[in-house]
């Protein structure tokens, strides 16, 4: 480890000008604060927390229709825990199951056509949220809910892809950032190359890393070493999980499944092409066209930062609520929700070395 | 949310297996595996689904510090999907 910090401090010299790196993914900013990842490398190679929560970014807009899906007579919405805090238009789905309406946690989707199975009088929606790691899941359980003629299972899909944002934010002229962390989960499914474009069209390095200290600290070395050497590439550190094609099976299967929309980000905006939607041959299990929902015009809260923190252009304590009005036990904004979220992360180390 | 957990395989039937994480028992799916696994292999495990092979080295060293991240509440898995 010592060899590695001594690395970047030698590479960082001949870079001769800071450097500001993207940690896309919400594990790993939790990972880089709790292993004082800031402290062992030079301040001004600064780490800045990127889009990748999903639980952050699901639009309200998706909240309220999961919300308005739990309150319908004879429907039951299963969720993944992390969504329940989130704050919608009016409520999250915690206040509204307080409220008498029918939402549970589950641990694994399998477990909501189970539930599905078991309760053949209710119409059982699982809220489908999540990056690359987690729509395969959705799809292995669709594809098992087809073989088994389940009738009153559907999805409700909020699920996000990580390349097009990435994409999205180099576009943004605001945001300067000299390289990437590449998220380790997401790329054990969709691989190396769908990020080929950042190297390639943006000229931005990116390597996937793991979440060791010491898998962090090789990252950033080698991200460093491509910027040094004014050869960007992708590349893979996190070799034990990682492979160049990622999981084959896991992306044919959303790719089955599933196709490319334009998608709202909280705090972000449309992303072209950076959501999934069921494809046409799936229309049964989609409850967008199942069930009819109201649109929700709930607007996120003005003075809420969110946007500027997940596009890396401002730190959490430089939002005049957080640490005030904006708390874990009272978010306003979903970066404070999430315990991965870039807010919820600065709150529990104190904010330091922002 | 994109948290994957290594986990050693106990039991296999089918497509399911049984893992241990952490010391408890939990039934996964092998379905989005790409390559067969055996009882003793490691898999990382995301909301339920193996979804690749580790080997038991790595899994262990990231055990280690997922484990210290878990108990220190800066992260969420389980309930917490």
């Amino acid at each position: 480890m010592k060899r590695l910090i001594d690395e970047i401090a030698r590479l960082r010299t001949a870079i001769g000008r800071p450097v500001k790196l993207m940690e896309v993914c919400g594990t790993h900013t939790v990972a880089i604060f709790r292993q004082g990842i800031r402290g062992l490398i030079p301040p001004d190679v600064r780490l800045i927390s990127g889009p990748g929560c999903p639980v952050c970014v699901t639009a309200i807009e998706d909240i309220d229709a999961a919300i308005q899906l739990s309150q319908a007579a004879g429907v039951r919405l299963l969720t993944f825990g992390d969504m329940m805090r989130v704050p919608g238009g009016k409520l999250s789905l915690m206040e509204a199951r307080a409220g008498g309406a029918s939402v549970d946690v589950i641990y694994s989707p399998m477990d909501a056509l189970q539930m599905a199975k078991n309760n053949a009088g209710s119409q059982v929606v699982f809220f489908a949220t999540g990056f690359e790691t987690t729509s395969p899941l959705i799809a292995a359980t669709l594809e098992e809910a087809e073989r088994a003629g389940v009738e009153n299972f559907f999805i409700y899909s909020a699920h996000k892809l990580v390349p097009p944002a990435l994409s999205a934010l180099l576009d943004s002229p605001e945001v300067l950032v000299d390289g990437f962390i590449l998220p380790g989960h997401v790329s054990a499914i969709i691989g190396k190359r769908p990020y080929e474009f950042l190297a390639g069209k943006y000229r931005k390095p990116g390597v996937i890393t793991g979440f060791t200290a010491e898998d962090i600290l090789e990252g950033i070395y080698m991200i460093l070493k491509q910027i040094a050497a004014g050869r960007p590439s992708i590349e893979i550190q996190y070799r034990q999980a990682v492979k160049e094609e990622g999981n084959p099976r896991a992306v044919s299967l959303i790719e089955k499944f599933f196709q490319p929309e334009d998608a709202h980000w909280r705090g972000i905006g449309t992303i072209p092409g950076s959501g999934l939607r069921l494809r046409e041959g799936y229309a049964r299990f989609n409850a967008k066209r199942h069930f009819s929902l109201a649109r929700s015009n709930a607007l996120e809260p003005m003075a809420c930062s969110c946007g500027e923190i997940l596009r890396g252009i401002k730190t959490p304590t430089e939002c005049a609520l957080f640490g005030k009005a904006c708390k874990p036990e009272r978010p306003v904004g979903a970066c404070m929700v999430s315990t991965e979220g870039s807010c919820a992360a600065y709150y529990k180390y104190g904010g330091l070395n922002g | 949310m994109c948290l994957a957990i290594p986990s050693k395989i106990v039991r296999i039937e089918n497509m399911t297996a049984v893992v241990d994480v952490f010391g408890a028992r939990r039934e996964i799916s092998l379905l989005l595996l790409p390559e067969a696994a055996e009882k003793g292999d490691y898999v990382l495990v995301h909301a339920g689904f193996a979804i690749q092979k580790v080997d038991r080295e790595a899994a262990e060293e990231s055990h280690k510090f997922i484990k210290e991240l878990l108990a220190s509440g800066a992260l969420d898995e389980g309930e917490e999907g």
